[in-house]
């Protein structure tokens, strides 16, 4: 066994510092030593997705990055979205539109389509047919999914575009 | 502005699902999510051999590794007469092997430590001396004489040959083939394939030393089947054990089977009296766990000159691995596999059977349909396909001549099923209208004339589902009732409890909707409870669509039930006879007074506190539910595709699927099971495949190699419905879990026969690849 080393990683905006086993996998130190489990495993081979966090903002599949390699890093799981206790639109849009059966992928599912949104907020059916295409679903046939990113991508406009509009009444 | 009233719940209305909130803030309760103070971890050292002798087995190594707790091998389990447990197919699987090795993957030893990644070291320092024996991947070659035997084990087991099994009548078929004008057959083999949920199985067992009580947190589609199963497996008296089968990440089948790891671990925990952990990663589920199907079949139709079916004739033969442990009733060894006339009138068939050992892992075989139901389902459609071609008939045609008419109904099959309602012809029509059938027809023609390849793929399901009754249908000798307890509150509000188990179909929200309808209590204030045995009443759990056409219907009774002491409370408080009572959505009346009522929130409060004299108090009851039948749902799936001479790729440009479930109780979850049993019928036709080499590796144990739909090539569906209720469910339902994956993969095969027939090409197998489509143009002239 290796000597462990020491990690410093922001997650969901908490510094968490632990001393890790160079080896360990991000997502265990993320289920297992920080206890954060909905973030799940599904296949331990970059295929399936359900493990997907952001780390600096990007989706990344946390069963093939070491926890080491997270260190001095930003990551976000699911349990950071219903901020203030607040659906996130896109989890609003899940339940909306029907895009989760048994729940197993739809945390790694929302994460990646909130990083498709930030950089396209509006995208089309094949662009976010295209961004998903790295998490599998089993259940729900990715009709659902697909609408409720649509759907989320909408409210997250209508939602930007409030602000601007109220500034702009007012000069 | 008028207000939109937020819908109760009723039958009919699509709520958002109730379970929802827990899974999308990720607080969802897998197994794996469980942490017990004193938690061990399992992991096993399996075999790297199809088929070899066990000479030894050393663990000195593995026990040596700091924070080794034990190591289990089939040795130390015969001294407590675990080394073999039972089989829902009333066959012996190992727990852990001691003898032999007998597939790829087969459980050797389990090494127990404090921390997972420590107990997976020590697991490869098992050392195993093999001596290595040929393999039997094959049922072909299992049942050749010279075959080595695989379960040399078995009294009296002399060759690898299971079973011999039959159904129908075949002198009667024997007539019809004699009368026929013509006969065509189809040789096909649907090949082995595996559920794959997307969490895979696992348990934390936690026995306590002190008081002998077993908690088993399990990935277990059918708890209470289980628990009885592990009393009996174990010799654990049955009181003492408590079954929790918290969130399931999907299931399809694969969480029906118990597994050796379940086994090893409650083993362990109660050994070592700590809590262990076992949860196999993806590799470990897709080559020990119950695959689907790998069930070889030879059909023949007799047909008459105009294109009537006379007669049908099906010779099968399964691969059932290494050991025999299909879930299946115990009266039908090839499942109810005879269902296979579907959807057409069928004078007369004949199925015989026969099953295999071989060196590969043991089912399953269910996979979004158990009891072989599918299968028999993808050869009649690939079958009148053929009789299609054969007659130069439209495959639409020749199936509206030959269905069951509506008015036919109840049905009595040439294989002993009594088909419960159905109108076919209406389910087509929609099906035709919406595709714009005919139109495609006259592009194909034109497509034709330049060389392109275009095809129309049509499937007329009709499926099996809804196990009982319980005089025919049974698991490991457990009637196939099921269970529902209701307990309205003195407030109004209600917990149901169910003895079947959600794995994502949404149960929390479809079973409160019964309730809604039956007692008028809102679907937000019924909570609905599964998985825990302690706390819900028996029940054989949730596969073979069963848990609407049983569950559901239990949950109607017993809705019934409460509903008619209600009336009497209500009588009461209106100082009125029980006969005069009448009640609508959720208001109790005297008749032809309906201004003046009592909700069922007063009735329930009055339940606690002011009954009639001699009335027990409490509005609470329990109904267990044997079905006097089966359901059969039924529909027609479209496909249209297009090929790629040059390449063989094959595009599914459209899929049109209308589905008669009877009724719908939530028809957005009632759509969103459809979506997912056509991706999953989509991804059979087209990807899915576990195969083996001739020394038997498993060559699909990654998702690498087992591919997998994803959204970017899943097709985007096209949805009809009719609605035909079940005239002996309670509300008419039918269950829908697995139609999709019934019908939809003889209509994606289909339509690429139907794109290359011309050419000459009458048959590809499952999966349908590109390199296979590309072969056959090729053999014909026809690739680019």
């Amino acid at each position: 066994m290796s000597v462990s080393q020491p990690i410093t990683v922001t997650v969901n905006g908490d510094r968490k510092t632990a001393e890790v086993e160079p080896r360990l996998l991000l997502v265990h130190f993320l289920r297992e030593t920080l206890r954060l489990t909905g973030t799940h495993i599904g296949c331990d081979t970059t295929h399936c997705g359900a493990c997907t966090v952001l780390v600096e903002g990007v989706p990344v599949k946390s069963c093939t990055m070491l926890a080491v390699q997270a260190d001095g890093q930003q990551v976000t799981t699911v349990e950071a979205l219903a901020a203030g206790g607040t659906l996130h639109p896109i989890q609003a849009a899940f339940k909306q539109e029907h895009g989760l059966q048994c729940g197993f992928c739809t945390p790694g599912m929302m994460l990646t389509s909130i990083a498709l949104l930030q950089e396209k907020p509006d995208p089309t059916d094949e662009d976010i047919r295209w961004a998903l295409s790295g998490n599998i679903c089993r259940c729900t046939g990715y009709m659902n999914i697909v609408k409720a990113v649509r759907s989320a991508a909408a409210q997250m406009k209508a939602a930007a575009a409030v602000p601007a509009a109220t500034a702009a009444a007012r000069s | 502005m008028a207000v939109e009233t937020p819908l109760k719940g009723n039958i009919g209305d699509s709520i958002r699902r109730k379970e929802d909130d827990r899974f999308i803030r990720g607080r969802g309760n897998y197994v794996d999510d469980i942490a017990l103070p004193g938690m061990l971890h399992m992991a096993i050292h399996r075999s790297p051999f199809a088929h070899a002798r066990i000479k030894s087995i050393k663990t000195e190594a593995a026990q040596a590794v700091p924070g080794v707790v034990a190591v289990v091998t089939g040795a130390l389990l015969a001294q407590h007469k675990l080394a073999w447990m039972p089989t829902l197919s009333g066959d012996t699987q190992a727990v852990l092997a001691t003898d032999k090795v007998r597939f790829q993957g087969q459980e050797v030893a389990c090494v127990v430590a404090t921390d997972p990644y420590v107990a997976r070291d020590a697991a490869a320092l098992v050392e195993v001396d093999y001596e290595v024996l040929p393999a039997v991947v094959t049922p072909q070659q299992a049942l050749e004489p010279d075959a080595p035997l695989i379960r040399d084990e078995k009294d009296g087991q002399t060759n690898n040959h299971i079973y011999h099994w039959e159904a129908g009548d075949k002198a009667k078929t024997d007539e019809a083939f004699a009368k026929a004008d013509r006969v065509v057959s189809l040789d096909t083999f649907y090949p082995r394939c595996h559920p794959s949920p997307l969490e895979t199985c696992g348990i934390v067992a936690d026995v306590n030393s002190a008081t002998g009580h077993a908690t088993l947190y399990m990935t277990s589609q059918a708890p209470h089947a289980h628990r009885t199963l592990f009393a009996i497996v174990a010799g654990l008296p049955e009181q003492n054990i408590r079954i929790i089968s918290p969130d399931i990440g999907g299931g399809f089948g694969n969480k029906v089977p118990i597994y050796p790891g379940y086994v090893v671990a409650t083993a362990a925990s109660l050994l070592i009296g700590k809590p262990v952990k076992w949860v196999e990663d993806r590799s470990e589920n897709l080559i020990s766990t119950g695959f689907a199907r790998d069930f070889h079949m030879s059909g023949e139709m007799a047909l008459s000159n105009d294109g009537r079916i006379l007669g049908l004739r099906v010779k099968l033969l399964s691969d059932n691995g290494a050991f025999y442990a299909d879930a299946q009733p115990t009266k039908f060894r090839a499942g109810l596999f005879h269902i296979v006339t579907g959807s057409y009138d069928v004078a007369a068939a004949h199925v015989e059977a026969d099953g295999a050992y071989t060196n590969k892992a043991p089912g399953g075989v269910a996979y979004r349909c158990s009891f072989r139901v599918t299968e028999a389902s993808y050869l009649i459609e690939r079958l009148v396909e053929s009789a299609a071609l054969e007659m130069k008939m439209d495959p639409a045609d020749i199936r509206l001549k030959n269905f069951i008419k509506p008015e036919q109904f109840p049905y009595m099959s040439a294989t002993g099923f009594e088909y419960d309602s159905g109108d076919y012809p209406r389910a087509m029509q929609v099906a035709l209208d919406k595709l714009g059938y005919q139109s495609l027809r006259q592009e194909q023609a034109e497509k034709r004339k330049k060389g392109e390849l275009m095809g129309i793929g049509v499937a007329s399901f009709t499926e099996v589902v809804g196990a009982g009754p319980g005089k025919h249908y049974d698991i490991a000798g457990l009637r196939m009732f099921d269970s529902a307890e209701l307990r309205v509150h003195p407030t109004g509000k209600a917990i149901l409890k169910l003895g079947v188990k959600s794995q994502g179909q949404g149960h929390e929200t479809t079973f409160a909707q019964i309730v809604t309808e039956e007692l008028g209590i809102p679907a937000a204030d019924v909570e609905v409870q599964e998985g825990d045995t302690d706390n819900t009443p028996y029940g054989l759990g949730t596969y073979a669509s069963r848990s609407t056409p049983v569950g559901g219907a239990a949950t109607a009774m017993v809705s019934r039930k409460l509903r008619d002491k209600a009336k009497r409370i209500a009588a009461h408080l209106l100082e009125a006879s029980d006969a005069d009572i009448e009640f609508d959505q959720g208001k109790f009346f005297v008749r032809g007074s309906p201004a003046k009522s009592k909700t069922i929130q007063d009735v329930a409060f009055a339940a606690y506190t002011n009954l009639p004299d001699g009335m027990e108090a409490g509005l609470e009851g329990v109904t267990y539910y044997d079905p006097p039948n089966m359901t059969f749902p039924f529909g027609t799936y479209l496909v249209v595709v297009d090929i790629d001479r040059g390449t063989g790729q094959v595009k599914v440009r459209r899929m049109v699927a209308v589905d008669d479930c009877g009724v719908r109780i939530n028809p957005m979850i009632v759509e969103g099971q459809i979506h997912g049993g056509l991706t999953e019928g989509f991804g059979i036709a087209f990807m899915q495949l576990i195969t083996f080499d001739e020394e038997g590796n498993c060559l699909g144990s990654n998702f690498t190699d087992y591919l997998l739909p994803t959204s970017w090539e899943t097709p985007r569906f096209e949805m009809g419905e009719t609605v035909t209720p079940s005239p002996h469910h309670p509300i008419g339902a039918k269950g829908v879990g697995e139609s999709a994956t019934v019908g939809s993969p003889a209509a994606f095969v289909n339509a690429v026969i139907d794109a290359v027939a011309h050419l000459g090409i009458t048959n590809i197998d499952m999966p349908v690849t590109s390199d296979k489509v590309w072969a056959a143009l090729h053999e014909k002239g026809a690739a680019e």
